[in-house]
């Protein structure tokens, strides 16, 4: 659900008829019965779209939220349990993101908040035909998803990404209560895994589940539990299993689930006789409608040629926790011609990402992770060549996450160049402010030639030596961008006014140990209504401009904490958001509510 | 919010809000070094110790480095001083060797400090770092935690590792310039000590690949921008595939450690012990506080010996007994097994009252072997 205080035009919906409902004020009906309105408006499935309809007039405000079905919410503190429940009646999704991003990265204590407990008690009362639950970066208790569980009679799907609070105790109610559940997603959580225990607790003639990733989880689950659950589960398409589970065990699962589009594998390195490497070909082999491939954990790659059928078709393969050598990289990937998406680890080096370039011309997005974000000594993975490689090859990319130790100017230039399309440009150069390895200047032209270039950008990421010109280019150029992020970069506070002043669909601002200060923060006080939130944390702020902002913006939550021992009157840690709530209730006692 | 919940078994584990914890912190400052510490970890264990100490490492720090370069500033790159411009000028003058700008060893004298791999404390992630120049002191431990505290700084009694824990913080930047004034000066005024600190550098690096990989490493908060979730898995994958001799070393282990009637719960990591006693004497120090409701405050060394003392007799006595939860969900007596498989099947500890703890097992009033 948006706040759009600016929001769009009201848009005409391909649906609506031309002129007669536009006259918003007057209290003429309309030229047809509600019914039919809302019918119509129930084909709208976009955010934007709704948001835009609800604008027009009252008659369509009130046909819209009648017939909203799922309910997005970008930012948990932006509206309250209350508004929503006042405004929305029919809700059956729920998608909820709550912390701010950089809490992926310990900057945000324990305990800040986006506790999802209180949204349940008022979907319990409100939305008991409620079917799909999303979080992401939220804190759950196994409490709540215990009330989850015994609240919604149709609950069908479980989404939690970077969320943290519950254990394996809280997943056992979800089995146990939910009958007719068709997704349990569990992604890059923070949770206690006491045992696997909670698979068992599926009831013995379950069969609805479609989607079931437990890839992160630890612990052993009982492989009968899951052998069954994936027979009775004909509509499985989304499998993805720990690290415990063995490779003829998978073999196993496979013969059950030839059907499967996504897998994700447990451990790749077992010891197989001569039998049972053919069997597991042939399980694989069997699934013609493989798309995604993931897991690989722990990989011996004598056994990828079972995987060469499958890759034929495949469009992601996902070997982010997979440590290959360039060499067994190359000879998988010369299977993959099909590749649209591609998250590898470093340690295929540039020679690695050569073959990318050579063997997957469709490829549309990249991420090359480091195995070793922290030993800047040994400085191997992946240099400016290996993305210039794959640029070179690859003339569909638009999206790329790309941790390296060292980067040119000319080489992002010529990135560029060959792949304008970018929306998504992510660049992670891990030594902070580090310049352009071969002429020692700052990173300026490298971000300049994205934002000159690449004309869609929606989302940047920035690292390396960066001045305030960096800032300029951005706001002179990057139009369409939305997300932001800057680290140890700029050199005053106009960098920030320059991004604030020029990037009129900036949506997210997130910003860390960079020189900006108050007059920064202050050049920004309309602009913040626009945008869903700006994090600021280790810059020049100081509690007294925070203040201000607060002051002369009463729809902005305006959030700081305070590093213990910092000086009293720095704003260490500032998370401004707009909100129709007004100040959040839960804040705990580290969290200054200005 | 959930109530916090104090090591209650079963259920779910909310760890309980840690804000109490501000009461109980440390404040080190030096006022006169210029050396900025920031302790909002919640420096609950390293008391009185390590105050006398650290105001040695900045007197010595001051002989050894050009005192200016080396102040901590809230200088990030691109803001300008003088002296930071020399240092800018160096950088781009010289093929400077990467590893003179990030030097990750002692100084000659053996202090770590700000040349040190910089310590930095993150909220969720504590990191004490304990560099084997030291001989007395043991290997690093990386102490991954909710909220962290620097316990293992105070176990192995080193004050150059609280001091640096606190040193970092979101001051990360900061150190990471004066390392680069730091380390540039040393290499055009005496080559000597350069070359030491490099093979000093690789004589720790080599002894600290037996550890978790991070804790060898210089780090910022949140920076490199990885999940958590990566982080612990790369530790342990990276060991599987990268060993030489043959023999995968295992990541970090961690578990959460609660006692009853403390407010909050801590994190250990198993691997970083070998035997029961060890594993003991940890507990013992960083749950002290709870049982003698004094810690917070910097005290003369005399009371530290008294509160251990009535710890000991406390756990030793019939009032407490350690247990842990295995993989079956049974909770057992800690000390039955041998230490390999204990580690193994050992999903959490609780520090239990002895009388909780009778139906474990009867000699739990007696003396546990496992004893100093």
């Amino acid at each position: 659900m948006q706040t759009d205080p600016n929001g769009p035009n009201p848009k005409k919906s391909k649906d609506s008829p031309s002129n007669s409902a536009n006259t918003e004020s007057t209290q003429s009906p309309s030229p047809f019965p509600d019914e039919v309105l809302e019918k119509v408006l129930s084909f709208l499935n976009s955010d934007k779209d709704r948001s835009s309809v609800s604008l027009v007039c009252k008659d369509w405000y009130n046909a819209e939220r009648w017939t909203r079905t799922k309910l997005f919410i970008g930012n948990c503190y932006s509206v309250s349990p209350e508004i929503v429940a006042r405004r929305f009646t029919k809700i059956k999704s729920v998608t909820l993101k709550g912390k701010p991003r950089f809490s992926d990265f310990n900057l945000v204590p324990q305990n800040w908040g986006a506790d999802v407990h209180y949204w349940l008690l008022m979907f319990a009362n409100v939305y008991p035909f409620l079917e799909e639950l999303r979080l992401k970066r939220m804190t759950i208790s196994d409490e709540s998803l215990e009330l989850l569980a015994t609240s919604f009679p149709g609950f069908r799907a479980l989404s939690l990404m970077s969320c943290d609070g519950f254990s394996t105790d809280g997943l056992k109610a979800i089995a146990t209560h939910c009958r007719s559940l068709t997704e349990l997603d569990i992604q890059d959580v923070d949770m206690d895994d006491f045992c696997g225990g909670w698979l068992s607790c599926f009831p013995e003639d379950f069969g609805s589940l479609e989607v079931l990733n437990f890839a992160t989880l630890d612990s052993e689950v009982n492989f009968d539990a899951l052998e069954r659950l994936v027979s009775q589960c004909k509509s499985l398409r989304v499998l993805k299993v720990n690290k415990t589970i063995t490779l003829d065990q998978l073999q196993r699962l496979l013969l059950r689930a030839p059907q499967l589009m996504e897998l994700g594998t447990g451990s790749f390195q077992q010891e197989l006789l001569p039998g049972q490497f053919g069997d597991l070909g042939i399980a694989f082999s069997n699934c013609k409608n493989l798309r995604t491939l993931s897991g690989l954990w722990e990989v011996a790659s004598i056994y990828f040629p079972v995987l060469y059928v499958a890759c034929a078709s495949l469009t992601f393969l996902n070997l982010n926790y997979t440590a290959l050598r360039s060499d067994e990289f190359g000879s998988l990937l010369a299977h993959c011609p099909n590749l649209r998406r591609l998250w590898v680890l470093d340690t295929v080096e540039d020679k690695g990402l050569e073959a990318v370039g050579s063997s997957c011309p469709l490829l549309e997005e990249l991420r090359v992770f480091p195995a070793d974000p922290y030993d800047q000594h040994l400085r191997r993975g992946v240099t400016e060549s290996g993305f210039v490689a794959v640029s070179r090859g690859c003339r569909k990319l638009h999206y790329v996450l790309y941790f390296c130790w060292q980067m040119t100017n000319a080489a992002v230039a010529t990135i560029v160049q060959n792949c304008p399309n970018f929306t998504h440009f992510r660049l992670c150069i891990m030594n902070p402010g580090r310049p352009d390895y071969l002429t020692n200047e700052p990173m300026d032209e490298a971000f300049g030639a994205v934002v000159k270039n690449c004309t869609k950008l929606q989302r940047l990421s920035m690292s390396g030596l960066l001045t305030d010109l960096t800032f300029e280019y951005i706001g002179k150029y990057a139009k369409n961008l939305e997300t932001l992020s800057v680290a140890f970069a700029g050199s005053s506070d106009r960098g920030m006014q320059c991004v604030l002043e020029g990037c009129p669909k900036l949506r997210k601002l997130e910003i860390r140990d960079c020189p900006f200060g108050n007059a920064a923060l202050l050049s920004g006080l309309e602009k913040y209504e626009t945008m869903r939130s700006l994090w600021m944390s280790s810059c020049n702020v100081t509690i007294n401009a925070c203040q201000r902002l607060a002051r002369e913006m009463p729809r902005l939550n305006v959030e700081v904490m305070k590093d213990k021992e910092s000086d009293d009157s720095r704003a260490d840690k500032v998370y401004v958001y707009r909100s129709v709530a007004g100040p959040r209730r839960d804040a705990p006692p580290f969290v200054l509510t200005l | 919010m959930s109530p916090p919940l104090l090591g209650v078994e079963g259920g779910g584990h909310v760890n309980a809000p840690l804000m109490s914890s501000s009461a109980s912190v440390d404040c080190i400052t030096q006022s006169g070094s210029g050396l900025k510490e920031r302790n909002y970890l919640g420096l609950s264990d390293c008391s009185s110790v390590d105050s006398s100490a650290v105001s040695n490492m900045s007197e010595e720090n001051k002989n050894n480095l050009n005192l200016k370069a080396t102040e901590l500033r809230l200088g990030l790159p691109g803001s300008r001083s003088p002296e930071r411009d020399s240092d800018f000028t160096l950088l781009s003058s010289g093929k400077l060797d990467e590893k003179q700008l990030f030097p990750l060893l002692p100084s000659k004298d053996g202090i770590c400090s700000l040349m040190q791999k910089s310590v930095i404390s993150g909220n969720k992630r504590g990191f004490s770092d304990t560099v084997d120049g030291f001989s007395e002191i043991k290997s690093s431990v990386f102490t991954e935690g909710k909220w962290m505290f620097n316990a293992t700084g105070s176990d192995s009694g080193t004050p150059q590792s609280v001091v640096e824990a606190k040193l970092a913080g979101n001051a990360g930047i900061n150190v990471i310039l004066s390392n680069n004034s730091s380390g540039s000066q040393p290499s055009m005024k005496k080559e000597l000590p350069t070359r030491t600190l490099q093979e000093g550098h690789n004589k720790i690096n080599g002894s600290n690949n037996n550890n978790s990989a991070p804790a060898a490493k210089a780090q910022v908060v949140g920076w490199p921008p990885i999940r958590s979730f990566r982080k612990n898995t790369l530790a342990t994958t990276l060991k599987t595939n990268d060993e030489v001799d043959g023999k995968p070393v295992p990541g970090a282990l961690f578990v959460k450690v609660s006692m009853d009637g403390a407010p909050y719960l801590r994190k250990v990591d198993l691997r970083t012990y070998s035997t029961y006693q060890e594993l003991s004497s940890a507990l013992e120090k960083m749950f002290m506080c709870f049982t003698i409701r004094q810690c917070g405050s910097q005290e003369a060394p005399g009371r530290e010996m008294l509160g251990e003392n009535k710890f000991k007799d406390l756990v030793h006595g019939s009032d407490y007994v350690l247990t842990f939860e295995d993989k079956d969900g049974d909770w057992m007596l800690v000390g039955d097994v041998p230490w390999e498989m204990f580690i193994e099947s050992c999903k959490r500890l609780k520090i239990m009252k002895g009388s909780d703890a009778i139906g474990l097992a009867p000699r739990a009033t007696e003396k546990p072997k496992n004893q100093n």
